[in-house]
This record gives structure tokens, sequence and C-alpha cells, in this order.
């Protein structure tokens, strides 16, 4: 397999794996259970999502699927530093995910056009979940952002922290090139525009402002992490570090 | 003020052709909501093709108490179930 075709598949299936993980953090802690269940319903989307993309490489090199989200080291992930971001509360955990559901519908819908019938599929599978994640997290956000005085607050509080990771996601890896000019899709320039124009529209109907900042975090697409992922790797690998090879 | 949101009851169309049965309650701020949850609790495992749900306050029951006067009076007057009839040979599906 082509080197880029292997870092596009790894950066698609980290986000998802990471966001995954991240989610399923709420799993008992939600904040009623119906909000509980929802949450670890989506946080299953995204690793049954992973999980397809992680069994390409392991077919292609011989090895399993866990080797890829368990075995790796923090620098060898490459998935976004959105995604890898605490949950901190209610109104941070649904502005993280309203703006990476914003990204992911639109880079799916890509995908989906691509040349590369086998990503092409899996993006089709997964748009329609993602769909309805996009669906929750924005009406969330509307409801809390256009609620009481004290929710609207955390909500742009969250936002504010939260903005300057954002652009990562539109920001080309020579990967995301690479699969550009070979199978023709994802534009990831243009399908920014589409994205952040349904998300600044989602914003002002939650009555929120976009912080007016320019700063741009960014590393993740090439292995740089924030301190975060190293906390949530030695969670999420525990087991299979401690126990190499287990299984259920 | 009110801290508990409101309880909504649940009915889920299993599939297409047979109608909604109530499948349990859950509590959501408004009616969207219910459902989104409804969606995310009862269908988890494919168990529906429709949701309907219904504020619990909206729902008028009858009593428990007055089924002695209510429903037990039915139960003598067999001629009210159409099982007297002879079905044709020719009718296949009855």
């Amino acid at each position: 397999m082509e080197a880029a075709r292997k870092k596009f598949i790894l950066q698609w299936a980290d986000n998802s794996m990471i966001l995954g993980q991240r989610l399923s953090e709420w799993c008992g802690h939600g904040p009623v259970l119906e909000q509980d269940i929802a949450i670890t319903n989506i946080a299953l989307d995204l690793i049954g999502e992973a999980r397809y993309l992680y069994q390409i490489l392991a077919v292609e090199e011989g090895k399993s699927e866990d080797d890829y989200p368990f075995m790796r080291k923090e620098a060898e992930f490459y998935n976004l530093l959105l995604v890898e971001q605490p949950n901190e509360d209610w109104a941070y955990t649904i502005v993280r995910q309203c703006i990476y559901d914003h990204f992911h519908y639109h880079f799916l819908a890509a995908v989906s056009r691509s040349k590369d019938e086998e990503l092409a599929a899996i993006a089709v599978k997964s748009l329609k979940e993602v769909r309805y994640h996009l669906k929750f997290s924005s009406e969330w956000l509307i409801r809390l952002g256009d609620g009481t005085e004290e929710s609207h607050q955390k909500m742009q509080n969250a936002l504010n922290v939260m903005a300057k990771f954002a652009s990562e996601a539109f920001l080309s890896s020579e990967a995301d090139l690479w699969m550009l000019e070979n199978c023709g899709e994802p534009d990831l320039a243009k399908l920014k525009e589409t994205a952040d124009k349904d998300l600044l529209e989602v914003i002002r109907e939650a009555t929120l402002s976009w912080p007016n900042q320019q700063t741009v975090r960014r590393g993740g697409k090439a292995g740089i992490h924030s301190e975060h992922l190293g906390y949530l790797l030695a969670t999420m690998q525990y087991m299979q570090r401690t126990y190499p090879g287990m299984e259920w | 003020m009110e801290t508990n949101w409101p309880l909504y009851e649940v009915f889920i169309r299993s599939k297409n052709g047979l109608s909604h049965k109530h499948v349990g309650s859950l509590h959501a701020a408004d009616a969207e909501m219910a459902l989104e949850n409804a969606r995310d609790v009862y269908t988890r495992r494919n168990e529906g093709v429709s949701i309907w749900v219904v504020k619990a306050v909206d729902i008028k029951a009858s009593d428990p108490a007055d089924g002695d006067f209510l429903f037990e009076p039915a139960s003598d007057k067999i001629y009210r179930h159409p099982t007297f009839y002879e079905v044709p040979d020719a009718v296949k599906h009855m």
C-alpha cells in the first residue's frame, strides 16, 4: 500500500478511535440516563468506523486490528488535537462534538465520492450514523446556547476554548493531498467552506458567537499532540500493554 | 422551579403495518428531546421504524379500581364475539 494512503487511513481512523474513547468516558456519568446512552451510542459508532479502517491495514500488513489502537505510541497517532481534548463537562463535550461532526459529515460525503472504492464504501456506511451525530450535537448546542443565562455562558466559554482546534481538520497533510490528487477527493479546503457555513449557522441559532481569535492549534496530523493524548492512551492501552495479545 | 424534566411515554411501531405499541417512558425537556432520547434508548437494537412520544400527564387513564364495573360486565356476554358464524370453506383467511 502507498505510504500516503496508509497515513490517510490512520488520520481518519485515529480521529474516530480517540473521540470514541473520549466519549466512552461518559459511560455511567452522563447528565441523565438518556444522554448517557446517546453519547455512548455515538462512541460506539465511532469505534466501529475506526475498526473498519484498522482492519484494512491489518490485512495489508499481516497484523491484528488491535495493534493499531493499542500498541502504537503517542507520536504514531495522527488524530486531530480537537478530538483528544478532555470532556471537562457537557458543554465542552457538545461544543467539541458539534465542531467535529461538521467536519466529519462533510469529510465522509467527500470520501464517498472518491475513486478509492474501499474507503468510499466505509464512508457511505458511516455517513448515515454521522448524520445523526450532527443532528444530536447541533440540537444540544442550540438548546444550551439559547437556554438559560448560565448554560449560554458555559457554552460560550467552551466555544472560546475549542475554537482554536477547529481549523486543523481542514489543513491538508501530504497524505490528504495525495488522496486528492489520486482519488479526486477529499478536497479539504473546499469542504471547509461548506462545513464552516453550516457550523456558523448553528452557532448563530444558538445565540453564541465564534470567538474573534486568530490562533490555530495544529500538530495532531503530524503526530505532535497536546499533553492530553498520553493520559488517554495510558487508560485505553493499559490492558494490551499489561497483558500483550490478550483477547476477550 | 420544576427541577425534573417531564415524563414522556414512548410508543414504537416495530414494522410497517403494525400499530405503535407502548414500550416504556423517559424524561426529556421537550417533545423533540423525548423523540431523540427514545431513539437512543428504545431503538438501539433495531426495534422500530416509527416513534411516538406523548407527555405522560396528557394521558387520561382509567382507574384500576373501577375494573369491576368497567370491564367485568363484558366477561359473560359471549354473544358479542363473532364465534357463532360458520365460515364457508371458500374463505381461506379468517
